[in-house]
């Protein structure tokens, strides 16, 4: 079959260069500058999927990026992609295209069969259908939606091209590059801004490609061309075609989907990025967007060969493509009879235009009328006949107010109807900037209103639909948008002049009377093309309480399918005001949310796309020691951390019972770099110090170091960590290793607006220093070989001090500090001396069977001494006393960050959750972490919970199964039993101290 | 994305910094006289704007000061941007602190006498 529905009047492909493609399996030939719809339409193929729901054949309906229909799976293979719009793609010799939504072809689909499919999916059919039992959402429900709805089918392979993403200012932003967008760069542009101007099309001139408008007196594709041309000999002007600006953020940044090479094949071009995102910020934006046109909601109007009248017309004018043999016009305004003229001259049968005002007496249907074209007024199309393609239709007289069929019943055979309802200025970008818009009678649409950003609308997307005007609000836009913007004195270039017909009002009937009620008899009335949604749904959900639109959109899904109801959300307002007996506008509208059109998670991953750019990776110095001694690695925030070091044969549990037993009889050593460390230097530190935490720091000598707790000014402890005083006023500061970044945050934040008296500087250390902690009672052996200068001794360098001295030959500050109980020295030199002073401990250390242990065995040493980890064992409803730490907070100190909320009626309760140890009853069972708890073994339905399990571990060097929890009244319930619940499993556990090991804290001295 | 001002660094992407909650709301300097209700009104009580909001930001990637925004949460627009300790006269229709803070010059309650005063310390000492 070779393109019989080819003419030669197409302006925008050339037929002497034939492309080869193949859609469902058959082969088929196009032209250059097709797209794969107007390839199909050429070959006079319309049925092109099945719809969602219901399973109805359905052709293509429109020549935009609004196609609710024509979902395709294009290419196969790890290029394959889905729910791609066959409007949109640019054909390519070889193309291979199937349908996204049928099963098993387009022609024959089971689900469509006895209409099985319709029944199940009435509307709010996802709370209905499928309520219970729960677990049958998983296994039955959604893999049946999946099977049925089609969706396409991700490549499981890799992605094997590049995206990319660029960031760029302008003066002046332009969206939409047909004939107000194009005037508005000129104008902008002649001012010297930077102007970018983007178009989701192949190329510019919007919608004057698919119509035969005179501008200046010649064809006006030619002043489009002049146009393009002098923006091109621009410098400071930017032209993206192929170019979807789908998201308006805050501030003018709008992000753009630019496709690259997908028109060239797929891995054609290896060498570019196949899409990129662009990052704009703008000082000024021009909306250009246009309108899309609206479909009539008449009694099936959704069989193969219904399409939107100005898109038949795109076929025609542009593509040289007839959308049928035969067909019938349906509108309620005067636009669509320029279709019918274009297509009666593009040599296609339009024997009639039916039209729902009861007088149609403009210069465009008097034009009609001389063509030879029947026009019958205050009539609709009452029925639709023809299962894979439109065979005949029911004209009807209907009452003036659009309710009931008034007249006989005229039965014509045509192929195709082409329909108007109005058109819809595209206000996605405008309301998504935030701006208010309003809705118009006369035009029946929602316009823009009042801009919330620095932005303008023109042509269409404003409401302003004659070709002249566009082109004059353009020019006064774009040089008012550069004026704003520092360039020029904001006069608008003289405008060209078009040939403006004037046009009629139209009149909206919402929906098209039929002979049964709405809702009733076999037609359906389909508002939503892609999500099946029809009017009876619609009027079902208002019936159902659904008043506001929003419940609605949700109850029917209509306006949530990829399309994003750029051609149902009207009409379905439209419909709902109706059966509330509201106006329009107190109804309301949605609210238009990016992205405008779908984005491929390739393009927003950029470059990252392989995921090792998407994030930064932090290292330590010893990273690569770890790395070759066969470490795992954890990600502790964007730190890879040594895991644990599994020998030969050894599992996890294997390795850390290892690395758990070694420390605690002999040396271990962990790379603990990556614990923040924030330099505090000046003349009020140690004051400073003093309100931070919750003890007391006036009085800590030089060389000593205290652990401290940080509260919020709740009372709730939010970092820990250990500061070392290295001179007077001169401190050196340890976060957690994920709290860093925040604690300097808000160090600075008391800083600089509580206490800007104070002179305290703080400076983030973290990557200038590394940290090794040597632990285990032979550490002092080896420390003393590492430092033969340095006294070791208990009395020369007691617990929780620090000295400076020479370690492995270089200068390190060595810290009497300790995570696991054990006697402990945190040994830190400048981060270029950590691997060096690594390999300096295992070469020492090698005769006493130095250890290097993970974050996972340092985790079970500290909840064997029942340490907390902050963020782990808490989560910022916690007070220090409610783990058991007292001590911690200074009672001599009339002021601190958060001690006032000690006293507070809640904080001072005296059954809050309290951390405690918990030991199960069978010695080898290991809890799970987050597992709940109560105090009955057996509960009433809801249970009460009285806390839950924090860490849980096996621990070696008691033979035992310990846990911390945080449980209700805790503290008053030692040796109590309770009981831990895991997904239906009870595990009986004793409320113990939290202090498992060494209860006396002998083994600290080593 | 917003786009922020920073008064040393000028126009940055809102990635670089983080949101420092309401502005103004100075740290009680003696704690242990307010009655918990007062403590509750500055620990956890906020203005909840509608329209202009005076707010504070870190510029964390930055220089990391902190400063003062005055952000309308309508429309997210920037009306003014100004750094610790610094003063913003707004227009009345834009100020409901101001406002505010007109209202409760004029008639003290007694009960108010000791809430927070929505100053900062910096305000005290560069700008009163
Ligand atoms: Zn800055």
């Amino acid at each position: 079959m070779t393109e019989k529905f080819r003419t030669s009047q197409g302006t925008r492909v050339d037929r002497s260069k034939v492309i080869n493609f193949t859609f469902n399996g058959k082969a088929y030939r196009g032209a250059e500058g097709d797209t794969l719809a107007s390839a199909l339409v050429a070959n006079g193929v319309h049925l092109v999927g099945r719809s969602f729901k219901t399973h109805r054949p359905r052709g293509i309906l429109t020549c935009g990026s609004e196609e609710p229909n024509a979902i395709i799976q294009l290419e196969t293979g790890p290029r394959s992609e889905p729910n791609l719009r066959a409007t949109q793609i640019e054909l390519y010799e070889g193309l291979i295209a199937k349908s996204v939504n049928c099963w098993p072809s387009v022609n024959f689909d089971v689900l469509a069969v006895n209409g099985l499919a319709s029944r199940l999916f009435v509307a709010g059919f996802y709370y209905k259908t499928f309520m219970d039992p729960k677990s049958m959402w998983m296994t039955v429900y959604e893999p049946m939606i999946r099977r049925m709805a089609g969706l396409g089918v991700l490549p499981r392979e890799k992605d094997p091209d590049t995206y990319d993403h660029m960031n760029e200012f302008c003066e002046v932003m332009v969206i939409g590059a047909g004939p107000a967008g194009l005037a508005a760069a000129l104008a902008a542009g002649k001012s010297g801004a930077r102007v970018v101007l983007c178009d989701e099309q192949v190329e510019f001139g919007g919608s004057l490609l698919n119509s035969k408008e005179i501008i200046d007196g010649r064809p006006a594709l030619e002043w489009v061309a002049s146009a393009v041309a002098e923006l091109e000999a621009m410098d400071n002007v930017r032209l993206l075609k192929r170019a979807n600006a789908f998201g308006y953020y805050d501030h003018n940044y709008i992000t753009v989907h630019e496709r690259r090479t997908d028109h060239f094949g797929p891995g054609a071009k290896p060498e570019l990025a196949r899409h990129r995102v662009w990052h704009f910020r703008a000082k000024q934006v021009v909306l250009a967007t246009g309108s899309h046109e609206r479909p009539l909601v008449f009694a099936d109007n959704d069989r193969p060969g219904i399409m939107l009248a100005a898109s038949g017309q795109a076929y025609a004018n542009r593509y040289g493509a007839l959308p049928g043999k035969r067909g019938v016009v349906f509108t309620n305004n005067d636009s669509a009879y320029k279709v019918a003229i274009d297509l009666v001259d593009a040599g296609m049968a339009i024997p009639l235009v039916v039209d729902l005002r009861e007088v149609a007496d403009g210069e465009l249907p008097n034009t009609a009328r001389q063509k030879g074209i029947e026009v019958v007024t205050g009539a609709g199309i009452v029925a639709t006949e023809g299962r894979k393609r439109l065979k005949a239709i029911e004209i009807a007289q209907i009452s003036s107010d659009g309710e009931k069929i008034t007249g006989a019943k005229r039965r014509i055979e045509c192929d195709t109807i082409l329909m108007s309802g109005g058109w819809n200025p595209a206000v996605h970008l405008f309301s998504q900037s935030i701006g208010k818009l309003r809705y118009d009678e006369e035009k029946a649409c929602f316009l823009p209103n009042i801009s919330s950003q620095k932005e303008r609308t023109v042509g269409a997307c404003k409401g302003t639909f004659d070709l002249q005007s566009a082109l004059e609000e353009g020019m006064t836009a774009g040089a008012l948008a550069a004026q704003d913007s520092g360039f020029g004195k904001g006069k608008a270039p003289a405008a060209p002049k078009a040939v403006v017909v004037a046009e009629k009002p139209l009149k909206a009937i919402w929906v098209v009377p039929t002979d049964h009620p709405v809702g009733q008899g076999p037609r359906k009335h389909f508002v939503d093309y892609q999500h099946d949604v029809t009017a009876a749904d619609i009027m079902l959900a208002a019936r159902e309480g659904m008043h506001s639109v929003e419940h609605m959109k949700r109850f029917t899904t209509t306006g949530m399918a990829t399309d994003q109801g750029k051609l149902s959300n009207v009409n379905g307002l439209a419909i709902l005001s109706a059966q509330l007996g509201k106006a329009i506008p107190q109804v309301g509208t949605t609210t238009f949310r990016p992205p405008y059109t779908p984005v491929t998670f390739g393009a927003l991953a950029g470059r990252g796309i392989n995921g090792d750019l998407a994030d930064p990776v932090r290292r330590t110095p010893m990273y690569s020691w770890h790395l070759e001694h066969g470490a795992t690695f954890e990600p502790v925030g964007q730190w890879q951390r040594a895991w644990y070091y599994p020998k030969a044969g050894e599992d996890m549990h294997a390795a850390v019972t290892r690395e758990s037993k070694a420390l605690r009889d002999g040396v271990g050593i962990l790379d603990a770099s990556t614990l923040g460390k924030i330099d505090i230097q000046g003349k009020d530190a140690a004051q400073f110090l003093n309100m931070i935490y919750t003890n007391a720091w006036l009085k800590l000598p030089v060389g000593s170091c205290r652990y401290g707790f940080m509260l919020k000014e709740d009372g709730m402890v939010f970092d820990d960590g250990v500061t070392s005083r290295l001179g007077e006023n001169h401190f050196h500061m340890t976060t957690t290793t994920g709290g860093a970044a925040g604690v300097l945050d808000w160090l600075e934040e008391y800083l600089q607006t509580e206490w800007p008296d104070l002179e305290v500087y703080c400076t983030s250390v973290t990557e200038e220093w590394s940290t090794l902690s040597i632990g285990g009672p032979k550490a002092r052996a080896l420390m003393e070989e590492l430092a033969p200068e340095m006294d070791f001794s208990n009395e020369a360098f007691p617990f929780m001090t620090w000295r400076e001295g020479e370690v492995a030959g270089v200068p390190a500050r060595v810290f009497r500090i300790s995570f696991t109980g054990d006697l402990s020295y945190e040994i830190n030199v400048r981060n270029w001396h950590g691997l060096h002073m690594w390999e300096k401990c295992m070469e020492l250390g090698a005769k006493y069977d130095i250890t290097p242990y993970g974050t996972e065995t340092m985790h079970v040493l500290r909840a064997e001494k029942g340490f907390v980890i902050i963020g782990q064992d808490t989560d910022g409803t916690q007070t220090p006393q409610d783990l058991g730490m007292d001590w911690i907070i200074a009672k001599s100190k009339s002021d601190f960050i958060g001690r006032r909320s000690f006293v507070r009626e809640d904080t001072k309760r005296p059954d809050r959750k309290q951390l405690v140890g918990l030991m199960t009853e069978n010695p080898k069972e290991v809890l799970t972490e987050g597992a709940q708890l109560t105090y009955e073994r057996v509960n009433p339905t809801p249970a009460p919970m009285v806390g839950h399990v924090t860490s849980a571990y096996w621990s070696p060097n008691l033979d035992h199964s310990i846990a911390m929890a945080m449980v209700k009244d805790g503290h008053n319930r030692m040796g109590q039993w309770i009981y831990a619940h895991d997904r239906g499993k009870v595990t009986k556990v004793k409320i113990v101290s939290p202090v498992f090991y060494d209860q006396k804290g002998e083994r600290r001295d080593g | 994305m917003l786009y922020i001002k920073c008064p040393w660094c000028g126009e940055r992407d809102e990635t670089e910094y983080h949101y420092g909650g309401e502005a103004h709301i100075a740290r009680p300097e003696n704690p242990d006289e307010l009655t918990d209700a007062e403590w509750a009104e500055y620990v956890f009580m906020r203005t909840n704007t509608k329209g202009v909001h005076r707010e504070r930001w870190v510029h964390s990637d930055g220089c990391r000061r902190w400063f003062n925004v005055a952000r309308n949460t309508v429309t997210n627009e920037i009306v003014a941007v100004y750094k610790a300790g610094e003063k913003l006269d707004l227009p009345d229709a834009t100020a409901p602190v101001k406002a505010a803070a007109k209202a409760s010059a004029k008639s003290p309650a007694p009960s108010e006498a000791k809430k927070p005063a929505r100053k900062t310390a910096a305000d005290k000492k560069e700008g009163a």
